[in-house]
């Protein structure tokens, strides 16, 4: 079964075509990579399958359910961090996390806040005003954030935008074992080539709107014929289809 | 897999209170950790009071009307407080939201737009309570006189004015959301431009007759009539309190539907993502 399908989904803001006859799907239990340049559509699509953004056309559906439709039915099984969302400053990274627990309906919400904290090592931070951490401290709290309600269907968008290189790769291995753990399906907007190699089963590839390649890592590297996705990104952001077959 | 609990649609009363409470919550979570903010809540009620009671003090000499209801400028003062609030805190609590751009994370949780506008109504309330119930104290201090002589009919007038600033407060939110922090400053202006025709400060027979007709369409003067009624005549007015109710019912089903209106708006623009200083 399929946690995300899309079809023909399309959103036209005036006379730009953001997103353009997206199809795809996620299966339950695997993690997606959305990949693009600047303007691509990937943040476009995420915030249409969290019903952030309403379509132009087109069908959603998440964990069976029609977002266009009964979207209230899923909001509480899934989950997003973006680092282009942030969470009240003045709030203490504790009554935070609190609140939100609040509004996904967690039961034991000390405890999950204090499991979270203790996951993400946020713990120190718990009293801290979320305003007065530093950009990777605070990437951090949105993640924990983000699994607050231990989601069926999580979507981030550049989830190590702005962590330096040995945190990025423990929220990585974080993620990696969450979703080892629940079985949970992702789908990742990410420009980090490492990222993508390291976490992801299938990867979808945007240009202008559109799905212009998709596969496993290693199957789109093998099929460009290079030895990193980062070289795939690059032929396929500059038009260079299978360029060295 | 989720740790949430077992409804995951349909309505149900508890989780909606949930929700609801999460978010009045949220906004007592900043009052209680600021007390420069509860501060503010009192601070303007509380000058406005002071000011207009010398001037009553100065006015009851020289004018038979002041004399004859010592209270009707500070009653009248403190009501217009309770629409300013009123309409204040709906707005600025939604900024609250807006400023620390955390509309994108709210509204992928299971809180409904409803729910959202009843929490900034709740929290609205206890704002304009922590503000003029203060102020109102005062005034028994300073100048020997309480508004609460008004009786039960200050509960009417209270109320009828909360609804009215609830109403614009919401009005108001939805235009933010469909233009922005860049009309933030119609939260803040807005209810000044219906001061002079609410008959505040004097009746609505003091104004030319097509803007009576206008004062007339809206609930605050019916509130502020009815409140002359009492400390200058001793009488109840029903008539004037049915009137602004009902009136009141308009407004804010209008200001509701400006919400969900711009709320849809919002999510075909996609602004609930962009929004921020």
């Amino acid at each position: 079964m399929n946690a995300i399908e899309v079809s023909g989904l399309r959103k036209v803001f005036g006379e730009v075509i953001a997103v353009d006859g997206l199809d795809f799907a996620v299966p339950q239990g695997k993690v997606v990579g959305l990949l693009g340049g600047n303007g691509a559509g990937k943040t476009t699509t995420l915030s249409m399958l969290l019903g952030l953004l309403l379509p132009t056309s087109g069908s959603l559906k998440v964990l069976g359910e029609d977002m266009l439709k009964h979207r209230y039915r899923v909001l509480g099984r899934m989950n997003f961090s973006s680092p282009y969302v942030d969470l009240p400053h003045r709030l203490t990274v504790k009554q935070n996390l609190q609140i939100y627990a609040r509004l996904y309906g967690v039961k034991a919400i000390d405890a999950r806040v204090d499991e979270l904290a203790k996951e993400l090592d946020i713990v120190g931070f718990l009293p801290r005003p979320y305003g007065q951490l530093s950009a990777g401290q605070k990437t951090r709290v949105t993640i924990a954030k983000a699994l607050v309600n231990q989601p069926d269907v999580l979507l981030l968008d550049e989830p190590t935008a702005s962590l330096d290189p040995d945190t990025a790769d423990w929220v990585r291995s974080l993620l990696k074992a969450y979703q080892g753990r629940t079985g949970a399906s992702i789908l990742l907007a990410s420009h980090n080539m490492t990222e993508v190699e390291r976490l992801c089963d299938d990867v979808l590839v945007m240009r202008a709107g559109k799905i212009v390649e998709r596969g496993a890592p290693q199957e789109l590297i093998e099929r460009f014929g290079r030895t990193t996705m980062e070289e795939v990104f690059l032929d396929i952001a500059r038009n260079r289809r299978q360029a060295a077959q | 897999m989720s740790a949430t609990d077992s409804n995951r649609g349909g309505v149900d009363a508890m989780a909606t209170w949930r929700r609801i409470y999460a978010m009045i919550l949220r906004h007592l979570y900043i009052l209680r950790g600021s007390w420069p903010r509860l501060l503010d809540l009192a601070y303007w009620p509380t000058v406005q009071m002071i000011m207009w009671g010398f001037m009553s003090q100065f006015l009851s000499g020289q004018m038979s009307y002041i004399a004859q209801a010592f209270g009707v400028l500070l009653s009248a003062v403190l009501l217009w407080d309770v629409l300013f609030r009123g309409q204040l805190a709906v707005s600025i609590s939604f900024f609250e939201e807006m400023w620390s751009r955390n509309l994108g994370h709210l509204f992928v949780t299971p809180l409904r737009p409803g729910e959202f506008a009843a929490s900034l109504l709740s929290i609205s309330l206890l704002r304009t309570l922590l503000g003029i119930v203060p102020a109102s104290l005062l005034a028994v201090l300073f100048f020997g006189f309480s508004v609460y002589t008004l009786g039960l009919s200050l509960a009417a007038f209270f109320f009828s004015l909360l609804m009215f600033g609830w109403a614009i407060g919401l009005g108001v939110t939805g235009l933010v959301l469909r233009h922005g922090l860049g009309a933030e400053n119609i939260a803040w202006g807005l209810v000044f431009a219906l001061l002079p025709i609410s008959a505040v400060y004097y009746p609505v027979s003091v104004l030319p007759t097509w803007l009576q007709y206008v004062a007339y369409a809206m609930p605050p003067a019916y509130s502020f009539e009815g409140m002359r009624s009492i400390l200058l005549h001793g009488v109840v007015r029903y008539d004037l309190m049915a009137a602004g109710f009902a009136l009141n019912i308009v407004w804010l089903a209008l200001g509701v539907a400006m919400f969900f209106h711009y709320f849809r708006m919002a999510r075909r623009r996609g602004s609930l993502l962009q929004q921020g200083e």
